[in-house]
């Protein structure tokens, strides 16, 4: 990690926990991450591992009953605070400032787009009033930039585009309109959550070029969160591995690859079945992902790591230690 | 994370797991594991705190209907001619000599305004009947089986029962007669939803199951029955009803009228549901198993929308009560001597009556309560009804 | 069958659904969703079949089970006791009586399962539909089922919710072979799944399939998925098989255009290997109006005037490798690598 890339969104101890009656359900349990401008973090997990409720906490996003803690620190690049650092765990849930950020400086795409847009609009009001509502007060401007987005993101015929309803889109084109929504507003960081997860593989790869393509020219930073560590290979600079709420793994993409520590993330990396080789048994992880409630203290692989050591993973909470230079592993027998 | 939530979400819906509250806890994952389709619907129902309500009220009613001629004083036909649109009596624990744990009412006198001729009723302080319990009054066979003579209260030295709710301008008890009609009222709900039921699944099954030109020709029926205004139509065949018929006969005859017009609406739902069932990959599952299509009918897909039905039988349950109602309210359908409700509000039809016997609604009160209690009901079996959305 | 190891074969297959327009339902067109598919699976073999979603993959894998009618076409099934039976001309019993042999695994571990039934009815449902057991018999043998597709038998009074996917999807197995059946159809048997559980269930699928002689077709939109656990592999587009091949074959040497963009579409785990050289253009053709000559033309980066006039025959490249494609076995095609 070089220290040519300022530091856009420094996040600090972020936890997420759920108060239920049984207990409570740590969704996001105390992450430090850092996402630097022009670069991609990757965040890679199994269902149930808070990658996504790390998303939404960064937006403020999560149930009200929900109880957020820790600093989101974000360095401004727009308004009248321009410049300056802001916390977002701090801001009201209904502030201005609040309001401004989402979809202006941090916008995201989701997996399904239908759900982002609404049935009973046209694609291009709904692209205008995301436009009207960040950028311009000119409706004839708005939809000069709408246009230009469109094109930018790749759709054919946009001006036809501007005119049509969400449902008359292929599944690829309304991805590529959901991401035109988001980078409408030239936000300096794209937060995607398992954007192409429902996408062919033929079409995931153009949606993949794409938003290289728009960090490379728009120069937005990416949270880019999947459980296809294809796709995290592809996409990513540096790469948080998650398990149970906590990062267990952090890295730059090549080390995670080729250096990884963690026994989870050797065992995620040995269970894919590649193309390029075929036959043998696969790796696998024994049993399935504990319920985020009431853990027993230790290592929350323990249960099904195969290296784990009685006595001594089980016993207190293993940190997050830096191994080498901006290697940071939560593993006790990590390097060992 | 999507996993999580959900199972959260389904557990914060079956009550399982509860967002902070000082209810004590409960020890479920085990329970919850092994939990069948009515246990989940019954854990999300009792968190629907209007229904909680309704159940017992509708058990309460429900219980007064079947046991009416043991908790009512007197019987609905008998007339007390000193008594004639009498008040409600008040029951009382306070008399000159102070307070007493046993209530008691006042005996009532007639009296007639020498100018305007109007007769009114007096409280005879004079004559004081404490009310008794299970006391000796007219025979009848309880529950249709077993003779007894003895009726919840009363009281066995007064000449005229206690009336509650007053009297009607016969003299009849109308609190009788109230839960007399319950019988009626509240039966026709239950066995002309029955009728309505058998039609709608077999009509919404087999346009369903068979698809086709069966299932265009029975929608087009139901299309055609539903434009056709219900009250007129409820009326036409109501008057279509021979006079001649005796009440059991007439009470038959309605819940045929209200069934062949109301089954279309399940049979709509049916329908959708079954089409939608087909589709499923647990019936293909079933089929590719092996499963004969009585089986799947039967294991898989009734049993797959019967929550949907008990909700839509429950909505549909005051709907019918109402409809009775309306009809004998008009005259259009049962008759005295029979007793229902509507028959009950007939005698309230006038404004003079309104004014001076304003007790001849308390039959409205009962159906206002039937209806909105019937309806809390329904508000909760449908939130309960699909534990696995 | 010329081949004494076949235990399944398919000929010309075809599944064609009609577009009705307007009130009286008139055919206006068709959907050619399975077209003329000609295959063949060994005993004990696997054949993967590998396409984009809308490509007619399920759709054929349901077909051959006849768990949808087929339009047209022969597929000729080994039964158990050697003799070869013509499943599309079946009556229902006699259908009935086959389904013992082949059966379905489903993609969806949620949909699958009756939510409304106990582990012991579902998977019990075939052994007492087919008269096979009944009572202490039947809980013993479904007992036998979930030990043998890792579950705890002493959960066999639980419902489905109680289960994770995973879990279900190994209920959903052992549904599949309680009757014992000799060829299984997986359609996407393990896409909903996470990474790890996935491979859990692969290998499952793969030590059931040394135990008990299985063959599967093994249906996925994953190549990673169909690599690791096919003998051997079909591609399909628009309805239409474009190759098949032994699965190193198919890997290292494709012959048609689209199994060469496929391969290089998928993201490959590992940051130091390729970066994709081009990226396909345009989306899969509509089934309901393919183009002219071959499907596949308008997005190929190949495309001579001889693909828009002709559709290419099915031929036999080299032995046991099929493609249809007007210049196979002249484009140098990029594979994925040899393992």
């Amino acid at each position: 990690m070089s220290e040519e890339h300022e530091v856009l969104l420094q996040i600090k101890q972020l936890k997420t926990h759920f108060h239920l009656d049984e207990g409570i359900l740590k969704a996001v349990d105390g992450i430090d991450l850092t996402i630097k401008k022009k670069r991609t973090l990757g965040i890679v997990g199994e269902s149930g591992c808070g990658k996504s409720v790390t998303s939404q906490a960064i937006l403020r996003l999560v149930p009200e009953f929900a109880k957020l803690e820790g600093e989101l620190l974000l360095h401004r690049t727009k308004g009248n605070q321009k410049g300056e650092q802001v916390d977002l765990a701090q801001l009201p849930l209904r502030s201005k400032a609040l309001r401004e950020i989402r979809g202006g400086e941090i916008a995201m795409i989701f997996q399904e787009p239908m759900k982002a847009f609404s049935p009973i609009h046209t694609i291009g009001n709904q692209l205008m009033e995301s436009i009207l509502l960040h950028q311009s007060d000119n409706r004839k401007e708005a939809r000069h930039i709408a246009l230009g987005t469109l094109r930018k993101v790749g759709m054919s015929n946009p001006e036809q585009r501007l005119n049509e309803y969400p449902h008359q889109l292929s599944g690829g084109m309304r991805q590529r309109a959901m991401i035109a929504m988001a980078v409408s507003s030239n936000p300096s960081l794209l937060i995607a959550d398992e954007p192409t997860t429902a996408l062919d593989v033929t079409v995931q790869a153009q949606v993949l070029d794409l938003l290289n393509e728009l960090k490379e020219t728009v120069g937005t930073s990416i949270v880019f969160i999947t459980h296809d560590l294809g796709v995290i290979a592809e996409m990513s600079d540096e790469v948080a591995v998650m398990y149970l709420g906590k990062v267990v793994e952090y890295t730059d993409v090549d080390t995670l690859f080729h250096g990884a520590q963690h026994p989870y993330t050797e065992a995620l990396l040995g269970s894919i079945p590649s193309i390029s080789r075929s036959g043998a048994r696969l790796d696998t992880i024994e049993g399935t992902v504990p319920f985020p409630m009431n853990l027993p203290s230790g290592c929350g692989f323990y249960s099904r790591c195969k290296k784990a050591v009685d006595g001594v993973c089980n016993v207190a909470d293993i940190p997050l230690v830096e191994v080498s230079e901006g290697h940071y592993v939560r593993c006790l027998l990590a390097g060992q | 994370m999507s996993s999580v939530m959900s199972r959260m979400r389904r557990g914060i819906r079956h009550g399982l797991i509860r967002r902070k509250s000082h209810e004590p806890r409960m020890d479920t994952k085990e329970v919850y594991e092994a939990a069948s389709q009515w246990r989940l619907i019954w854990w999300k129902f009792k968190k629907h705190k209007l229904a909680m309500i309704a159940v017992p009220v509708l058990l309460l009613l429900y219980l007064m209907a079947a046991l009416c001629d043991f908790i009512s004083p007197t019987l609905p036909v008998t007339r007390f001619a000193d008594y004639k649109n009498a008040p409600p009596q008040k029951i009382r624990f306070i008399d000159e000599s102070g307070f007493h744990l046993q209530p008691f009412v006042y005996d009532m006198k007639q009296q007639t305004d020498k100018e305007t001729f109007r007769r009114s009723f007096t409280t005879d302080t004079t004559k004081k009947y404490p009310i008794q319990l299970f006391v000796k009054g007219e025979p009848y066979k309880l529950l249709g089986l077993f003779q007894t003579d003895v009726h919840l209260f009363g009281n066995e030295q007064a000449q005229a029962p206690i009336f509650l709710m007053g009297t009607d301008s016969l003299g009849r008890d109308l609190f009788t007669r109230i839960l007399y009609g319950a019988r009626i009222s509240l039966s026709f709900g239950l066995v002309g939803i029955l009728l309505t039921l058998v039609l709608g699944l077999l009509m919404g099954g087999i346009s369903g199951y068979l698809g086709g030109f069966v299932d265009s020709s029975i929608q087009r029926l139901i299309d055609l029955l539903v434009c056709i205004p219900t009250i007129p139509l409820w009326m036409a065949l109501a008057a279509a009803l021979p006079r001649s018929w005796t009440p059991l006969q007439l009470y038959f005859g309605m819940i045929v009228i209200f069934s062949v017009i109301d089954w279309t609406g399940l049979a709509r739902v049916v329908r959708g549901k079954v089409l939608a069932l087909r589709e499923e990959d647990f019936t293909m599952a079933a089929r590719l198993s092996g499963a004969s299509d009585m089986r799947i009918i039967t294991k898989h897909l009734l049993p797959s929308f019967s929550s949907y039905i008990i909700v839509s039988t429950s909505l549909a349950i005051p709907s019918t009560i109402l409809g009775e109602t309306a009809l004998s309210f008009l005259g259009l359908g049962l008759q005295p001597p029979a007793v229902s409700w509507g028959v009950l509000l007939q005698d309230a039809q006038n404004l003079q009556t309104l004014a001076y016997q304003p007790w001849l609604l308390w039959p409205a009160a009962f159906l206002v309560v039937t209806v909105l209690m019937f309806n809390f009901l329904g508000d909760g079996l449908r939130d309960a009804a699909d534990p696995y959305k | 069958m010329d081949s004494g190891k076949r235990i399944l074969e398919v000929r010309s297959l075809r599944k064609h659904f009609p577009i009705q327009r307007g009130f009286f339902q008139k055919t206006v067109g068709q959907v050619k969703a399975v077209d003329d598919i000609h295959l063949h699976i060994d005993e004990g073999e696997t054949f993967g079949l590998v396409g984009e979603s809308g490509c007619g993959k399920s759709t054929l894998g349901r077909a051959i089970l006849r768990a949808i009618e087929p339009s047209s076409g022969s597929v000729r099934f080994k039964n158990r006791s050697g003799g070869i039976v013509e499943v599309t001309e079946l009556d229902p019993k006699e259908l009935r009586a086959l389904r013992k042999d082949m059966q379905l695994v489903f993609q969806d571990p949620y949909s699958s399962l009756n939510p409304r039934m106990t582990v012991l009815n579902i998977v019990g449902e075939p052994l007492l539909c087919n008269q096979i057991a009944k009572g202490d018999q039947l809980r013993e043998r479904v007992k036998q089922l979930m030990e043998m597709v890792g579950l705890d038998s002493r959960h066999l009074e639980r419902y489905p919710h109680a289960f994770s996917g995973g879990q279900r999807q190994r209920i959903g197995i052992a549904r599949a072979l309680a009757t014992e059946p000799r060829f299984l159809v997986c359609d996407e048997a393990v896409s909903a799944l996470d990474v790890s559980v996935q491979a859990q269930i692969l290998n499952l699928l793969k030590e059931l399939q040394e135990r008990f002689k299985l063959s599967y077709l093994f249906i996925s939109h994953d190549l990673g998925v169909i690599r690791h656990i096919s003998d051997r592999v079909g591609v399909m587009y628009v309805g239409k098989l474009v190759e098949t091949a032994h699965t190193e074959a198919l890997f290292t040497r494709p012959m048609h255009p689209y199994t060469e963009v496929l391969m290089a579409a998928k993201p490959i785990p590992d940051p130091r290997k390729k970066k994709r050289k081009a990226v396909l253009p345009g989306e899969i053709a509509n089934p309901a109006k393919p183009p002219e000559g071959c499907y596949f033309h308008p997005r190929c980066p190949y495309a001579a005037p001889v693909c828009s006039e002709k559709a290419p025959p099915w031929t036999e490249v080299e032995e046991g490798h099929y493609a249809a494609c007007h210049f196979a076995g002249q484009l140098d095609l990029q594979g994925a690598g040899a393992s």
